[in-house]
């Protein structure tokens, strides 16, 4: 029989409701997982005794015939969702020990949907950065290896690194991530998994720590294709403690699986072909379009035009709004404090101990473009383009129904590599920033395997609310994929 | 109404807007679910949001929507159906977000306009800049701990409505009509209370100075959180004086934020230069633009109530008031309703001199207010039909109105039981005036020569015989009858 962690989440569902095991079998077996894998710092906070209280529930449920769409299902939580009497620490010191007294929506609805937390998994402080370096709690390590140097420890990607690197090590069937610029996208490309940030409004932000509002976005990282499809059934739909949440009905996205995309029209924009892409990545995106090819779709080249602004654009945007919403931490209420001689004194000795140095760079960076006699120069005008950007879609989806991009410039990388260089770091969000700016649904998935065996994702991009199309495209190429390798030793 | 400053060099006058904060009246606060009562425990009315814990959003109360919409319609100003809510930057210990939620560029009330009821009767129309809805902040307490500074949170979130004038006002006393006539209307609509020794109505007074007769608008001052009508009119004076003494001087006016400290009437610089605050306002991101419907703006509309400027023209018009009584009847809507039930079916001059003369002077006497009045307007009422058929005479009916002050009890029911009905009877009151004329010989020869002034003397004279009781005019008549044949 197959290890219970070798499942996918739509074979552990099936087999629970057949009994073939429980799921404090299910959920033991996992948790033994996450104790073997603790080296590579997936966790911040492991709750095996509330998980195990959970699968106990979770069975006693399903006796009596009330299993929800996800019972008995391990997974985790990236903490940056708030989560009820679970210390919540978005990565940094400054949170330290802090205890929400409340639930985030998404993390709620996976409870409600039964869902088995094991803990809450470390993450880029306050969801800044694409390679997991820069948690207060440590970096997390990418359980995949380079043939070429299997001792190297290589970065999971960011900010979603510890859901990344859980999901694909076995340690969870699924994960919750959050993408403000790919931050599920591109860890999923680099620990060969799928995740997908849906449209902006699709999930509730309620109860995660804000980064940047108009970009943060829930979604599920998970094995496979159906198994997103799942996740993100449970964690969407409309929350009227978010504004920006949208009152739409949630499609059945395992229903959209129907391997069938015969007709549709596959834009290859070709703006996503920079010099200096690499030539691996390039030769995936062309076998990804040999696929979708085979399957009956058709690729047609596209042109968003803006797509070289997007980074500087979002490199505005983004630390703006973080500036703004990491004021509230100022040691008054909760999290950590550094007496001062003054309030002024207080805030800053907090501050300085709290963030570490890309959330304090980010911070100034948006203080700084927020500020009088540079705001038109900076922000108003990051928000015109930003506007040109979402045209660009828009306008490509009047004549295609997703868009095939790579997710990521490169594969993994090593630990260390190109951190002296923030702007260096930056570029791995380059494929995926444009759909943040214009709120599309993203898709990354697996699509092969780097000369030094390291996954490589690519990409699918759907019209708004349209993740029902970017299920059905990434499902064939999945199938056409066949990506079967494992992270060594799992 | 020029108010003028005399300084050494010449005539100054005053420019002065005023910024008024007031809470809006709504179960709720602005952004979340937690209640606005005033008074209650420190932080036992925050919720999440309001404490800016992490991960919390704020959500809009249509019901503060509808009381800015509804206010801006008393206000006479332009709606505006799409307006964004910003956030204004800054760090302060009772400010949990570290921003407070605002309208700036684009507010939910455009431009109005306000009446002032000058004392003369006549009236000045004053520009409303804008009305936007914002949060409140916090409250910080710092004398109940000798290093330690208290939080609390209960006001946090609560809705203002930020009333911007138009740099239009020109003396102090212009200034306090506006705040007068300003919480006239919020409380006729219902949309703050206007208390503001409860904070509930706030004033921050922008005050700048020029010479007579130029036009330009020099370096302004801001006195903040000015807490009574009184207080913002003695510190505009102040100010104002301050400038010109500055100007004269050969001083330059630095724009800045002052306290007003009433205790010793003078303003003083709140916040240094050093604490000058960018405070980098930009469109939330966490709330979508806030549209509302033409539809919904007109429904507003068409439930509000009559206000004062059209009350006061219906009471001139339907009771023939003149423009400085109906301004004062009107003022507060309690008074105005206890004058019309006075008035109705009633002398409404008769019923305007009772209501302005000895009903008001008996709320000050009393200390009573007008919600609780030490004579009901039924009985007022009531005390005007008597002296109507004649049961009493006016100075009666001065002695009548006393004691129902004293004991609440209707007018008939004193007249009663004091006897105080007016003698009517012809040949009671014969007797008494040919009493006076034969004790009078001398003064009835000198009416007799002409001088009929005497006869209001002789008048006071029967009056006096009869303790108040006789008809004056059927007196009158008699006196005339009997000496001057």
């Amino acid at each position: 029989m197959t290890k219970l962690t070798d499942l996918t989440m739509a074979e552990a569902r099936d087999g629970l409701a057949k009994g073939a095991f429980t799921a404090v079998e299910l959920v033991s077996e996992h948790i033994k997982a996450t104790e073997a894998k603790r080296a590579l710092n997936a966790f911040i906070v492991e709750t095996p005794d509330l998980a195990l209280a959970e699968a106990k529930a979770s069975d006693a449920r399903r006796q009596a015939g009330k299993a929800g769409a996800m019972d008995g299902l391990p997974i985790g939580i990236k903490d940056l969702f708030c989560t009820e009497g679970v210390q919540t620490t978005a990565a940094s010191h400054i949170l330290e020990g802090f205890k929400p007294p409340y639930e985030s929506t998404v993390s709620g609805r996976l409870k409600a949907a039964g869902a088995v937390s094991l803990g809450k998994l470390n993450l880029d402080e306050f969801a800044m950065g694409s390679s997991n370096q820069t948690s207060y709690f440590g970096a997390v390590e990418n359980p995949w290896k380079k043939k070429s140097d299997p001792k190297a420890k290589l970065v999971p990607g960011g900010s979603s690194g510890g859901s990344a690197a859980a999901v694909a090590a076995r340690m969870v069937l699924g994960a919750t991530g959050t993408d403000t610029g790919g931050s599920i996208r591109q860890p999923a490309a680099f620990c060969g998994i799928t995740g997908i940030k849906p449209t902006y409004g699709r999930c509730s932000r309620f109860g995660i720590v804000a980064f940047a509002s108009s970009l943060d976005q829930a979604g599920p990282m998970a094995r496979t294709v159906r198994d997103c499809a799942i996740m993100l059934g449970a964690m969407a739909g409309y929350d009227p403690k978010d504004s920006t949440s949208v009152n739409m009905a949630v499609p059945d996205f395992e229903k959209a699986l129907t391997g069938d995309i015969r007709g549709l029209k596959v834009g290859i924009p070709k703006e996503y072909r920079p010099d200096g892409l690499s030539d691996e990545v390039a030769k995936v995106w062309d076998q990804g379009i040999e696929w979708l090819k085979a399957a009956g779709a058709t690729p047609v080249e596209i042109s968003l035009p803006h797509t070289k602004y997007a980074l500087p654009t979002y490199y505005i945007i983004a630390p703006a709004e973080c500036s703004s919403n990491l004021a509230r931490y100022d040691g008054l209420r909760y999290g950590q404090r550094v007496p001062g001689k003054t309030l002024d004194d207080m805030y800053k000795k907090t501050r300085a101990a709290g963030f570490g140095a890309e959330v304090r760079r980010r911070i100034l960076i948006g203080t700084y473009v927020l500020s009088a006699g540079y705001y038109d120069a900076y922000y108003a005008k990051a928000q015109k383009v930003r506007r040109l950007i979402a045209e660009d879609f828009r306008k490509a989806f009047e004549t295609v129904d997703v868009i095939l991009t790579p997710t990521a410039p490169s594969a993994a990388f090593g630990m260390g590599e190109g951190s002296d260089d923030p702007v260096t770091m930056w570029l791995n969000d380059v494929f995926t920033i444009p759909t943040s700016m214009a709120g599309l649904p993203g898709l990354s998935l697996p699509a092969g395997l780097s000369q030094d065996g390291l996954p490589l994702g690519l990409q699918l991009i759907g019209r708004p609310f349209d993740e029902e199309t970017v299920f059905r495209v990434a499902g064939v190429m999945e199938t056409a994929a066949n990506f079967t390798a494992k992270p060594e030793g799992c | 109404m020029a108010y003028i400053i005399q300084g050494d060099t010449g005539d100054w006058e005053i420019v002065i807007g005023l910024e008024v904060h007031a809470q809006v009246i709504s179960k709720a606060k602005l952004f979340s679910g937690a209640a606005t009562e005033f008074g209650a425990e420190p932080n036992t009315q925050v919720s999440f949001v309001d404490a800016g814990f992490p991960g919390m959003l704020p959500v809009i109360n249509g019901t503060c929507v509808e009381q800015a919409v509804r206010t801006g319609l008393g206000l006479k100003a332009k709606i505006n159906l799409t307006s964004v809510f910003a956030r204004k930057n800054y760090f302060y210990a009772d400010l949990p977000q570290g921003y407070q939620i605002s309208q700036y560029d684009q507010p939910i009330v455009g431009e109005g306009e306000l009446i002032l009821d000058l004392p003369d009767g006549g009236t000045r129309t004053v520009g409303i800049e804008r009305l936007h809805l914002e949060q409140d902040a916090g409250k910080s307490i710092h004398d109940m701990h000798p290093s330690k500074s208290f939080i609390d949170l209960n006001r946090s979130g609560v809705a203002l409505m930020e009333i911007v004038s138009k740099p239009d006002l020109r003396s102090p006393e212009e200034a306090g009509l506006y705040l007068t006539k300003l919480r006239s209307i919020l409380r006729y609509l219902g949309t703050c209370d206007g208390n503001m020794q409860e904070g509930s109505m706030r004033c921050d007074a922008n005050v700048s100075v020029r010479p007579v007769g130029s036009t330009e608008l020099r370096t302004r001052c801001e006195i903040k959180n000015v807490n009574s009508i009184r207080f913002v009119q003695q510190a505009i004076e102040y100010e104002a004086r301050r400038h010109i003494d500055v100007y004269e001087s050969g001083g330059e006016i630095r724009q800045e934020t002052r306290l007003f400290d009433s205790a010793k009437g003078e303003t003083r610089s709140m916040r240094s230069k050093e604490h000058a605050h960018d405070y980098r306002y930009f469109p939330d991101p966490d709330l979508l633009p806030l549209v509302i419907e033409q539809s919904f703006v007109d429904g507003i509309k068409a439930g509000l109530p009559e206000l004062p400027d059209e009350k006061k023209a219906r009471f001139m018009a339907e009771y023939g008031l003149n423009s400085y009584d109906a301004g004062v009847l009107v003022a507060e809507k309690a008074s105005a309703e206890f004058f019309e039930t006075v008035a109705k079916g009633r002398d409404s001059k008769m019923a305007c001199n009772w209501v302005m003369g000895d009903f008001f002077a008996s709320l000050n006497a009393t200390g009573k207010t007008i919600e609780d009045p030490p004579v009901t307007a039924a009985n007022l009422g009531a005390l005007i039909d008597l002296i109507k058929d004649g049961t009493l005479s006016g100075r009666l009916a001065k002695d009548v109105f006393a004691l129902m002050v004293e004991t609440g009890k209707p007018p008939a029911v004193i007249v009663e039981e004091k006897g105080l009905r007016q003698v009517t009877d012809t040949g009671a009151i014969e007797a008494a005036v040919d009493a006076v004329i034969s004790a009078n010989a001398d003064k009835v020869a000198q009416v007799k020569d002409g001088k009929t002034a005497l006869l209001g003397w002789f008048t006071g004279q029967v009056m006096k015989a009869t303790q108040g009781k006789a008809n004056p005019a059927m007196v009158n008549e008699m006196l005339s009858k009997k000496i001057l044949g």
